[in-house]
């Protein structure tokens, strides 16, 4: 009876190449954009554009940027098993914010980006607080409370306010050699992230309470905590793009954040980049990919001076083309 | 019924609330008037109760509101003639969308959240793109009969909503109704039980097209052509089956929970407009609501082990 | 029995628990239960399913809170709010159901929620190391630290789990049914390694349905009904006979139903050089009243098998009479049933009534619906309510449920696999007698069990399998000896 354990035998794994070329949700991301950028290239190409011109590649990283840095929030949240259909009207919020309190002066720059964050930051709590006390399902707790923020808009503001101060506009107009600010702040919040995610114990947790909220309540994770700290941290990443845009219409506008869809399609971008909406798989790696894919097809858009409502049509086809496929795959792996 | 009882309650509280404001609030023809405003509402919460009672999502029924009422207009464009087949056009419209959505998510297993809003962007889109970006034609008066109009003093609409109600309930109680919500609650229990899960589901987002197809007609008539006819409407629909006491996820809740749902929004509205908080305000008192019914359910009620994670 | 109890108590109590009562939605579930655990002392609990020992084992461990009683560690008393107390109060559990991420790595998984940080950083290779040498610990060298747990299969999991415990460093380890996914001999493996805890001075709670087992392992052993105590004795001072009227309340012989007397039936199902993925050159026969048991290994594909002959991971190649089922819900409709192995994943809707669940069969391939009440008293449901949530039923009365599912529609053949995996002995009985009762209905049943006691007991014949091929066949009455032997190839 004493016979030696042998069970089925798992493949190795030490190499960094398998670490690579394991089931990495973010690697089609890329693989399509890879094409859409030679497809773009070429179309450019036939149309007498150069897609691979400096102008062009900046107009992709500042559109990108305002959505990207909502979308990295927004994949915090995911990754957690949660949702934030919020970030829209709390973009709106926060750049009436900014706009407000700088009211076009240097001096009052820091209050005001001060005053953001902490508002985006209650915005967070309160999400959290009522997903986790209250036990309302993130979809119908973030509906509730864009509501709530679209009431207080709708209440204060008929059009763009305040105004922000010449120094300000440098973050979304400057270019620090062909990269602009924007786009660096962008990465800096991605860069955050991803330490985040890969390698502190929030970021680990995250992933747990995505991945099963019971099993992580049960190995000792406080999962309330996480869930309340990833609704603070995607709502902080919402202020920052409110900053943003803000600087980037040198005002604050009650329709911003709305008129962007940055609700529905930070989703979209998070999802495209191979995060799970259940949670607890992806990353974002794969998200930026996601925004950058979105970007790429608005330039080509552009360049083919599409209609806008071919536009949303492409994009709806896109992105169910894209999660068709990305199932696919993993079914076969 | 146990999980489905606080709605009823609030709608109760709801409704007695209006009658304070507004004492004609409960005789026929002010009632009725309030119930052919919700049938609409009403309707899609059932339609998109199917879908969510089945562990999915459909966020592109406001957009195919839209998209319908538009295609109606432009074909219609005023012709009494026009109007019937139109109609049964619709309908079929609505059926194919809910159809090309289900095989999406079943077949190529693209979650329905992103299926959903796919169709939301296509079809908006593509009507417009059709129209050249803003609403042409008219609907004829025969069309708009059916949202306006009565027969004797109940309206179309009330016996529409009637009929959709009925079928909803006996769909539920039949063998369709029992897998839909097996396959909600574990798919893999179901489909090792000899279920059809794709079909089942497949069948729960035609059902909710066709819902939405209902509801555009009824919302043509009684609101008229413009692009904004089903804007939110997806929201609506799912806060009225969630506010009905219906589990994200599947697998529990009942259909007329979810219609109660819709009714409790419908009567918030009227309360809202009846207290004189209307415009700005009201998105903002709607939020509070929204939460704490919900909130109020979900501290009620047992809750499943896995959802809750104190 | 006192006098045995104080003499055992010469190490002195690390945990006390005091009066435990506990109550879910107004059901009473805990009554009055005390617990004591001595250091380097291995105390069984024993009882029937539903008794409450999941319950006071996660009251112990944080997860719930006791509606009334006490909890003293070393003498101290203790509340906790949440597992992580429980944790660092040295408390370390092995939950009944696997609590890993299928997500995240081994390591990962095992040091989830006390991961090792270095300036602020989590230090994953220090995290790994430690894992490696856990692992290695316990004599499991199929898998590493970094492999994703969704790689890895049920018995290497439970392994994992094992591991995470020990991570903690606990002074009380909990272990409720640890063996309930392992082979037999992987069986050994483990209690190799609770004495190796004991003889660390760690006090061990071991919860079984396995008799085998407790009498194994145990010191002491306390016997749970109805949610309270029955009575704590030393493990030395009981016998099997003893234990199983203390926690059914009735004897209960411990043999299997008699086989059928008559020959079995002609060939309902056949197979000829079946294959797929997993499986190969399968050529296997079904009797109608004829009992076939299914022995092998961890991952020999007996599961495989099962899933085959019934359609939902279809024979790709190969002949099958009298059709071949490409999808579960041919294989429904041709006739066969598959009682699953994993009961909550794939074979019940947890969140439903006895009722839905008991008709699903039925109504998924429209066959008339048979009256409840007669199913549920066929199939010994007890308390057979109806409109019960199926969550709340006890995992012997969730079986049942899966059972009275297939019998709605009357199946030709009905596929077991692990049919009282986690079943307490009363339900383990009646669910025997009733596949007997199949059985001499004319149905033609295949059994796979990793308990070689049951498998050999209730078989007409044994077939086994290896490396997804069928190594051989044995008549009824074979011995464990062989049939471990063409199970392992040696
Ligand atoms: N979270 C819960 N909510 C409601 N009832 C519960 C819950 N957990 C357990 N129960 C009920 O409490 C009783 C005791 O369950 P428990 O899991 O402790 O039994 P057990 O002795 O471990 O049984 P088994 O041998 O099947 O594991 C059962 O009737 C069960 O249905
Ligand atoms: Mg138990």
């Amino acid at each position: 009876m004493t016979q030696p354990l042998k069970l089925r035998r798992v493949p190795a794994g030490n190499s960094f190449l398998r670490r690579l070329s394991a089931d990495r949700p973010a690697r089609a991301v890329y693989v399509a954009l890879a094409l859409l950028i030679v497809l773009g290239w070429l179309l450019f190409a036939l149309d007498g554009g150069r897609f691979l011109s400096q102008e062009n590649i900046v107009g992709i990283q500042q559109r990108s940027a305002a959505l990207g840095i909502v979308a990295i929030g927004q994949t915090l949240v995911i990754l957690a098993g949660s949702l934030d259909l919020s970030v829209a009207y709390l973009i709106s919020l926060t750049s009436l914010v900014a706009a407000e309190i700088m009211a076009g002066a240097d001096a009052n720059v820091p209050a005001a980006v001060a005053a953001v964050l902490a508002v985006s930051a209650l915005t967070g709590l309160v999400n959290g607080l009522i997903v986790t006390r209250l036990r309302v399902h993130a979809f119908i707790a973030t509906l509730g409370v864009a509501l709530i923020i679209r009431g207080a808009l709708d209440e204060r503001y008929d059009g763009p306010a305040g105004g922000v101060p010449e120094s300000f506009q440098h973050l979304g107009y400057d270019r620090v050699g062909p990269f602009p600010v924007s786009a660096l702040l962008w990465a800096a919040v991605g860069a955050c992230a991803w330490l985040l995610l890969s390698r502190t114990r929030l970021g680990y947790r995250i992933y747990a309470v995505g991945g099963d909220a019971e099993v992580a309540r049960l190995s000792g994770v406080r999962t309330e905590r996480v869930v309340v700290a990833v609704h603070v941290l995607c709502s902080v990443c919402a202020g920052i793009a409110g900053l943003l845009l803000a600087s980037r219409l040198g005002a604050g506008a009650p329709t911003v954040g709305t008129d962007g869809g940055y609700d529905l399609e930070s989703i979209a971008a998070v999802v495209l980049g191979g995060t799970a909406l259940a949670g607890g798989r992806g990353g974002v790696a794969g998200t930026v990919g996601g925004v950058l894919l979105l970007a790429v097809l608005d330039s080509i858009f552009n360049q083919l001076e599409v209609n806008s409502f071919a536009k949303d049509v492409v994009r709806g086809v896109v992105l169910v083309a894209a999660l068709a496929i990305h199932a696919r795959r993993r079914r076969t792996a | 019924m146990r999980r489905a009882l606080p709605i009823f309650v609030v709608l109760a509280g709801l409704l007695v609330a209006i009658a304070i404001a507004n004492p004609y609030f409960l005789e026929p023809p002010a009632f009725l008037a309030f119930v052919k405003r919700a049938a609409p509402l009403v309707i899609l919460a059932a339609g998109q109760y199917f879908v969510i009672v089945s562990g999915e999502f459909d966020l592109s029924v406001g957009s195919l509101v839209t998209a319908e009422v538009v295609i109606a207009a432009r074909l219609i464009d005023g012709s009494a003639a026009a109007t019937w087949p139109v109609l049964g056009l619709l309908i079929v419209v609505g059926a194919l969308i809910g159809l090309v959505n289900g095989i999406v998510t079943t077949l190529l297993r693209v979650p329905s959240f992103i299926t959903t809003l796919g169709t939301l962007l296509i079809l908006s889109g593509a009507v417009f793109l059709w129209t050249g970006g803003a609403p042409r034609g008219a609907l004829s008066p025969q069309f708009r009969e059916l949202g306006r109009g009565s027969l004797g003093p109940v309206p179309w609409s009330v016996l529409i909503l009637v009929a959709v109600a009925a079928a909803a309930i006996y769909a539920m109680r039949a063998g369709f109704g029992h897998t839909l919500v097996a396959t909600g609650d574990n798919d893999r229990a179901a489909a090792l039980s000899g279920v059809r899960v794709a079909r089942v589901r497949t069948a729960a987002f035609m059902i909710s097209g066709l819902s939405a197809a209902v509801a555009a007609i009824l919302l043509g008539g009684f609101a008229g052509v413009s692009a904004q006819v089903g804007q939110g409407l997806e929201f609506q629909a799912i806060t009225a089956v969630v506010l009905g006491g219906v589990a994200l996820g599947g697998g529990r809740g009942s259909v007329v929970a979810a219609m109660a749902g819709a009714f409790t929004l419908e009567a918030l509205f009227t309360l809202l407009n009846l207290y004189g908080i209307s415009g700005a305000l009201e998105p903002a008192v709607q939020g509070v609501i929204i939460i704490a019914a919900v909130a109020l359910g979900a501290v009620n009620l047992p809750r499943s082990r896995a959802a809750a994670a104190p | 029995m006192p006098g045995t109890a104080g003499r055992l108590d010469g190490w002195g109590h690390v945990l006390k628990m005091t009066g435990i009562g506990k109550s879910f939605l107004g059901v009473r579930v805990l009554t009055g239960v005390d617990l004591e655990a001595s250091a380097g002392q291995v105390h069984a609990v024993v009882g029937e399913n539903g008794a409450g020992k999941s319950t006071l084992m996660k009251i112990l461990a944080g997860v719930h809170a006791p509606d009334e009683g006490k909890i003293e560690i070393d003498g101290r008393s203790v509340a906790f709010h949440h597992p992580v107390e429980a944790q660092r109060a040295g408390v370390a559990i092995i939950y009944q159901e696997l609590t890993l991420l299928p997500e995240r790595t081994v390591a990962e998984n095992v040091f989830l929620g006390r991961e090792p940080v270095r300036r602020g950083l989590v230090d994953r290779a220090a995290m790994e190391s430690a894992t490696g040498e856990l692992l290695s610990s316990l004599g499991e060298e199929s898998f590493g630290p970094r492999d994703l747990v969704r790689r890895l299969s049920v018995a290497q999991q439970q392994v994992v789990e094992i591991a995470k415990a020990l991570s903690l460093n606990a002074r009380i380890v909990v272990m409720d049914e640890p063996t309930a996914a392992l082979a037999d001999h992987e069986v050994e493996l483990l209690y190799t390694l609770v004495r190796r805890l004991t003889g660390r001075g760690i006090a061990v709670l071991y919860i079984s349905h396995r008799l085998r087992e407790i009498f194994e392992l145990a010191d002491r052993i306390t016997v749970l009904k109805d949610g309270a105590r029955v009575t704590t004795a030393a493990a030395s001072s009981l016998d099997t006979a003893t234990l199983i009227r203390l926690m059914v309340g009735r004897e209960l012989d411990s043999y299997y139903p008699p086989r059928a007397t008559e020959p079995p039936g002609e060939v309902v199902l056949s197979v000829r050089g079946g294959g797929n993925a997993r499986l190969h050159g399968i050529d296997l026969d079904l009797r109608a009243g004829e009992i076939v048991g299914v022995a092998g290994l961890q991952g020999s594909g007996r599961t495989e098998l099962a899933k085959a002959l019934f359609g939902a991971e279809p024979f790709t190649s190969g002949e099958m009479t009298p059709c071949r089922p490409r999808s579960a819900r041919a294989g429904v409709a041709a006739g066969i049933g598959l009682v699953t192995e994993d009961r909550k994943a794939e074979g019940l809707l947890l969140n439903q009534r006895v009722r839905d669940n008991a008709l699903l069969v039925a109504r998924a391939v429209r066959r008339r619906q048979p009256g409840i009440e007669r199913l549920l008293e066929r199939v010994r449901l007890n308390p057979p309510r109806p409109a019960q949530e199926v969550r709340l039923l006890s995992g012997g009365n969730q079986q049942k449920v899966v059972l009275a599912k297939w019998m709605t529609v009357a199946p030709r053949v009905l596929l077991f696999d692990e049919p009282t995996r986690g079943v307490d002995v009363g339900a383990k009985a009646a669910i025997h007698e009733l596949m007997r009762e199949l059985a001499g209905d004319g149905v033609a049943i295949l059994m796979i069990s990793s308990e070689l006691p049951e498998l050999l007991g209730m078989s007409d014949r044994v077939v086994v399998l290896r490396d997804g091929r069928i190594a051989g066949e044995l008549p009824a009455g074979a011995t464990e000896e062989a049939v471990m032997h063409l199970a392992a190839g040696s």
